[in-house]
């Protein structure tokens, strides 16, 4: 599969203008998280991404967030987000159906450097909702599996309840090419799996950190909690990277919302390497 | 001939790893192996802490009850990782119950005899102790983690 | 272009272009005298301008004064700048309606008006030519800026008097206009004269002065003007030496210097509306009260807001400290990563229009002397 070239990726003429999309299907993930699957009105149009790239998407006369995108890159025009109903927005998308209009600006933002080696193992961080950005980078990297050596997920989630696309991380798990571990911070009944916090499955993953590209997606503190981890065992800082989140709202680096030090998360991000923030990332209120 | 395997095994345990050949030998007088079937108990709070475990395969489970309540589980355990410090430090009392959740096998280091050979060898002590606090680190910064509910409603 | 000629204008004779350009369907939009201030709006003739004004700065402090000349351009700048014409404050961005379950989105924006600028400052043209860079030089356009900014004439005027509170020097913005115009002037008072030098700066505007009809200045009216223009950066009473202020302030994020600096700043963002470059902006989206139509509209915003850094949980900048640092290491030192160059032109408003007078100039000197401090 080859992937589109970013310059080719502006698919609307005016990026400040929405283009219309309507719900195909929307799945129930956990109790707050839920799956939109959407697409184009328009025929005509058509919407390619690189894994890790976000949408500004907006709920008629209501508002706009920017939402990662969370499906396979490969298929265009069939796009879908996961999203937590956190706030008014979110909560109003939670009320969508099939058939209900969105409106969607984007692709905007830096992907995950799939393509950044050949034959390194790849070990992907996930934490909460962060699983949602990386599972494009994991469909991409599947479908190219005999381009990568290891392939590692390590994901973490508050309780059983709380683990996202529970059915595909049970064919994950059973690929004898994709290490799969889950964690969670808190068990329950009937549990059988890791309790603990994700960063305790990292001393013991099956990986080569000379020849490491890790992909880290979560809560900042878990991402810093992270990194730290894994520099401890020997990943390089150049091959850590990270997906930070600020006030987004225009995606285009006009608005000046998301500035991070010289950095519009916006557009030089949301995926940086650690080498690139590790000066910031520590330091408060930047 | 069963010590010389008991040997390789610790030796090829992540815990004990690039230990001195003369330390080993001497650690290896105060093993024994050790298998539990899932659902058997390893250890339960309050009994005496006698002996900690190297996990060589399966996995357990720390865990607290509490009255009404199921029982909760604090950290899942697995093979190349370690079970048990309360033999280190006196009155060598369990603070949890450990159980198998999956059939484990186990190498199981006698506390009081550890003890008494690191009272006679300082060095031994200071070589495991400095093992030891890794650990407890490590257990530690994942609980401080635990405890921020970094994917709570915020 | 041919040699570039310069002309004589009598100061009334301002007019002849604006009108030149009411004709053209422009809108001439320039300094007038509102409030007890100098702002920019749409004026009909040179009498609209601020003849025979002055205005009087400090930090924290602006007074309009009278002159004892008749003076059109006789002061600095005032709390307006040229940005509200070309990224208007308040702006509907599109317009969506539902049409038979669907809905359609229209954009709006710019409605085609055109302006003359009149009385455009060096350092007012440094902050079109930066927000220029912003809005139209990266990956993403912003099309409405844009539009309006192609439609622009601009009459620069060169500053004879610095203010109290300009600093364009030490940026390197001013005083004399050097690109960026259409024309420009120089006003000569001197022994009972009154006239303006005008030279033009691109073809339309040489076009312009021809069609009108303009005498040609005499060397010696040339030669005056110069002078006049000239002394301008022998009365600067600011100054500060910027020279590695990028790479000081971002390798100074945790000096204790800033909870001292930022001790009286009110998060007013009074300093970020006057400033000529703050781009920062935020969208509402609202619709009616049938739920069949909704608009969103653009606003200037501030990074002094909590709101401003607001993500799911909280605010990032908290506290008054973190806002201001954003804000002077943004002017100073991220917007040069960002777009090549500060974003401060030396026009002193934020200096003046801050409630409490917080003096930009006097922290970097600040922060200047505790670095070298901890150097030695």
């Amino acid at each position: 599969m080859e992937l589109v070239e970013k310059e080719l990726l502006t698919t609307i003429q005016n990026p400040m203008l929405p283009l219309t999309f309507q719900v195909r299907s929307r799945r129930q993930e956990t109790k707050d998280t839920f799956t939109l699957e959407i697409e184009p009105v328009e025929s005509g149009v058509e919407f390619k991404f690189l894994p890790g790239q976000f949408n500004m998407v907006y709920v008629f006369g209501v508002g706009e967030v920017p939402i990662s995108i969370s499906s396979d890159p490969n298929r265009w025009n069939r796009i879908a987000h996961t999203i937590r109903m956190v706030g008014v927005v979110t909560k109003a998308m939670g009320k969508l159906k099939k058939g209900d209009l969105l409106g969607i600006r984007g692709p905007f933002g830096s992907s995950w450097p799939i393509d950044r080696c050949s034959e390194c193992d790849i070990v992907i961080v996930a934490g909460g909702i962060g699983l949602a950005p990386l599972r494009p980078a994991i469909y991409h990297i599947l479908s190219n599996r005999e381009k990568y050596n290891r392939v590692v997920l390590l994901y973490g989630a508050r309780t059983p309840d709380d683990i996202l696309y529970k059915n595909e991380i049970e064919k994950w798990r059973s690929r004898f090419d994709f290490e799969v571990y889950v964690t969670v911070d808190r068990g329950t009944t009937g549990w059988k799996g890791n309790v603990g916090v994700v960063t305790t499955l990292i001393p013991r993953a099956p990986f080569n950190p000379e020849n490491t590209v890790a992909f880290v997606c979560g809560p900042e503190i878990m991402m810093r909690f992270t990194s730290l981890e894994l520099l401890k065992r020997g990943v390089k800082e150049h091959n850590i990277f990270l997906s930070m989140e600020r006030n987004m709202k225009c995606g285009i680096g006009l608005c000046g919302h998301c500035q991070f030090g010289p950095a519009f998360i916006c557009k030089d991000g949301p995926v940086f390497s650690y080498s690139q923030i590790k000066d910031l990332i520590f330091k408060r209120e930047i | 001939m069963e010590f010389e395997t008991l040997e390789k095994l610790l030796r090829e345990h992540p815990f004990f790893r690039d230990l001195k050949e003369e330390y080993l030998s001497l650690i290896v007088g105060c093993a024994r192996n050790v298998f539990y079937k899932p659902g058997e108990f390893i250890f339960r709070e309050g009994e005496q802490a006698n002996e900690f475990y190297i996990i060589r395969d399966g996995k357990i489970s720390l865990e607290v009850s509490a009255p009404g309540k199921k029982p909760i589980v604090i950290q899942t355990l697995e093979s190349g990782e370690v079970l048990g410090w309360s033999w280190i430090t006196p009155p060598y009392y369990w603070h949890f119950d450990a159980r198998a959740i999956e059939p484990t096998k186990a190498i199981a280091l006698d506390g009081r005899c550890l003890r008494n050979k690191c009272e006679e060898d300082h060095s031994l002590g200071y070589e495991l102790l400095k093992r030891f606090i890794t650990i407890v680190e490590q257990r530690l910064q994942a609980t401080r983690i635990q405890l921020l509910d970094l994917y709570g409603a915020g | 272009m041919e040699k570039v000629k310069f002309y004589y204008l009598a100061p009334e004779e301002l007019n002849k272009i604006f009108d030149y350009f009411k004709a053209r369907g422009y809108k001439i939009a320039g300094p007038t005298v509102r409030d007890n201030a100098i702002v920019y709006d749409e004026i009909k003739s040179v009498n609209d301008l601020p003849l025979g004004w002055t205005d009087e700065q400090s930090p924290g402090s602006y007074r309009l004064k009278r002159r004892d000349d008749k003076a059109l351009f006789g002061y600095v700048v005032g709390p307006h700048s040229w940005k509200k014409f070309l990224f208007p404050p308040i702006l509907t961005l599109w317009e969506a309606k539902r049409e038979n379950g669907k809905f359609k989105i229209c954009e709006s924006g710019y409605d085609g008006e055109k302006f003359v600028f009149v009385g455009v400052r060096a350092c007012e043209i440094s902050a079109i030519l930066i927000q220029d860079k912003i809005f139209g030089g990266g990956q993403y356009a912003e099309p409405n800026y844009l539009k309006r900014r192609e439609n622009v004439f601009i009459i620069a005027v060169n500053c004879n008097d610095p203010g109290n509170n300009c600093f364009c020097l030490s940026t390197g913005t001013g005083p004399k206009v050097l690109t960026g115009y259409d024309l420009v002037l120089t006003e000569v008072i001197s022994e009972g004269k009154h006239y303006l030098i005008v030279e033009p700066g691109t073809e339309v505007g040489a076009e312009v002065l021809m069609s009108l009809d303009f005498r040609e200045a005499t060397p010696d009216e040339i030669e005056e003007a110069k002078k006049i223009s000239g002394e301008a950066i022998n009365k600067f009473k600011k100054e500060v030496d910027l020279d590695g202020v990028v790479e000081m302030l971002q390798s100074n994020y945790e000096n204790p210097l800033w909870e001292k600096i930022s001790e009286k700043c009110l998060t007013c963002a009074n300093c970020t509306m006057v400033c000529p470059t703050c781009f920062c902006n935020t969208v509402e989206d609202v619709t009616d009260l049938t739920g069949q139509s909704a608009k969103r509209i653009r606003k200037w915003d501030s990074c002094f807001t909590l709101e401003f850094s607001y993500i799911h949980g909280g605010s990032l900048r908290y506290s008054t400290m973190s806002r201001y640092r954003q804000w002077m290491i943004h002017k100073l030192s991220t917007w040069k990563n960002q777009f090549g160059m500060l974003g401060c032109v030396g026009c002193g408003r934020c200096i003046t229009w801050c409630p409490v007078g917080i003096d930009i100039v006097e922290n970097v000197k600040l922060f200047r002397s505790d670095v070298l401090k901890f150097k030695t």
